[in-house]
């Protein structure tokens, strides 16, 4: 039997919905899942006929931020999310923008905000209990697919303080980055879009320290920012998105932000001895002569 | 009393060498002179250091080690970027007086003999545990908005370069005072040549 699902949307850009029609295995999904809903596809139901009372659904999917000043069709976003959030077995935020309120915290909407969080801070929600927290701006397709058919086969997936599947988020985008050497040797000779250097020091990207599967699980199965040439927005956290992300942030030359985890004087103590070392190999186009 | 350590007795090795090095030089010290001075036979003094080059080398990662713990300190109080300048102004000055071998071998021995540690010294790797306590000061200075933002090496240079300098003045028995009659006036002139613009 196929699991049903609604896609409702708050104050979004469609950018997730859109990410999800580039999961690779959409045919089967649909042979799945059921939206009986869904902003962008073709479903049963219309959005009015959605909204007007509760319709038989399994996970109820939010992208976009949540003000209470929001309506769809006419009723606020937030009453509809009332009217599936008690019969639903799971409810899941779809996006940077609907776990913590993301780029559309600044939209004209009063106090906008994430379904149970308004970034870092907890918010009030009565079935916080069934919140599955994707964040990404956009979702990762397979992260969201593959979350689904957990809850559709039952499985217990463990969460984070965020409420997000430790099994995507325990990562930090820095895992399985292929200029991993560029950034143990502190080499950021990097031209956008090119294969050398680490963006890290100079370039703005937030990799280590931002958690997310990127570069385990690559997008349409093929490639990820870092790994193409450009830096690591950190799109998964609460602080998502911050300013200047094309620039790292130091104080007289040292990163603002350090990979998780490490504190400063391990940091600079290591990046001291790496720094003091010249590999000729790495100071070179990977495809020199 | 209980016999030493082969640590302890590495640490009075690397402190008798020190005194050597930094008063008759590097050259013309000799792991005989070192072994005569510390009542060893010179064979012994090889099971402790191969070499008087490998000897020189963690002579100059024990001061790091030193300074670096002395700046810790102050680096962990809660007192301003300014105060922490006079603190850091006192403490230099006063091991240069106190402990001036530490200085002087600093000094006179690793900045002017490069060739000894160009390998295993590269670049800061033997004044790490020194050079990150000064890195840590700026960047919370700067954090804090109390410091100007600019490039390390040009804050680092004015910093270190000019109490190196007034060490070597008082080491070469040129300054008409006493070092800490100069403190006041250098953490002043160190903190307005860093401070933000706005403070």
């Amino acid at each position: 039997m196929k699991t049903k699902l609604l896609w409702i949307q708050g104050i979004a850009c469609n950018g997730n919905a859109h990410s999800f029609l580039n999961y690779t295995y959409l045919e089967k999904f649909l042979d799945d899942f059921e939206f009986i809903n869904h902003p962008i596809l073709d479903c049963r139901f219309s959005l009015q006929e959605v909204i007007e009372s509760f319709r038989e659904c399994d996970i109820l999917l939010i992208e976009g931020s949540i003000s209470d000043e929001f309506l769809r069709s006419n009723k606020k976003i937030t009453q509809i999310i009332n009217i599936y959030a008690p019969h639903v077995k799971k409810i899941v935020t779809v996006g940077t923008c609907s776990t913590f309120g993301g780029i559309f915290k600044d939209s004209p909407y009063d106090n906008s905000h994430g379904l149970i969080f308004n970034q870092e801070k907890q918010k009030e929600f009565e079935f916080k209990q069934k919140v599955i927290s994707i964040s990404g701006c956009p979702i990762h397709p397979e992260v969201l697919a593959n979350t689904l058919y957990s809850i559709k086969e039952g499985i217990d997936l463990q969460l984070d303080i965020f409420h997000r599947p430790k099994i995507f988020f325990s990562y930090t985008i820095h895992n399985g980055c292929t200029r991993n050497e560029y950034f143990e040797y502190k080499i950021d000779e990097h031209t956008f879009g090119k294969k050398e250097g680490c963006m890290f020091y100079d370039h703005g990207c937030q990799a280590p320290f931002t958690h997310g599967s990127c570069n385990k699980i690559l997008w349409n199965e093929v490639n990820s920012k870092t790994r193409v040439g450009q830096p690591c927005m950190g799109c998964t956290e609460p602080t998502f998105p911050k300013q200047n992300l094309f620039t790292t942030k130091k104080n007289m030359g040292i990163p603002h932000s350090l990979p998780l985890g490490v504190p400063k004087r391990a940091y600079l103590t290591l990046s001291g001895v790496t720094k003091a070392f010249k590999i000729d190999r790495l100071e070179k186009d990977l495809f020199d002569e | 009393m209980a016999k030493p350590t082969k640590e302890q007795r590495r640490e009075s090795i690397m402190l008798g060498a020190l005194k050597l090095f930094s008063v008759d030089g590097f050259y013309t010290t000799t792991i005989p002179d070192i072994a005569k001075a510390l009542n060893m036979s010179v064979g012994n003094m090889y099971n402790y250091f191969k070499s008087k080059d490998i000897l020189a080398k963690e002579i100059i990662k024990y001061i790091s080690a030193y300074l670096g713990k002395e700046l810790r300190k102050i680096n962990d109080k809660d007192i301003t970027s300014k105060e922490k300048i006079h603190a850091f102004v006192k403490t230099y000055f006063t091991i240069a007086q106190t402990e001036p071998e530490m200085i002087e071998y600093f000094l006179r021995v690793y900045l002017s003999n490069r060739e000894v540690f160009k390998d295993g010294c590269e670049g800061m790797i033997c004044v790490s545990d020194f050079v990150t306590e000064i890195m840590i000061f700026f960047e919370e200075g700067v954090e804090k908005k109390e410091l100007r933002d600019q490039d390390f090496f040009s804050a680092f240079g004015l910093f270190m370069g000019y109490l190196g300098g007034m060490v070597f003045l008082y080491g070469e028995k040129i300054l008409p005072q006493e070092l800490e009659n100069y403190i006041d006036d250098i953490a002043n002139n160190i903190y307005q040549a860093l401070k933000a613009d706005e403070n």
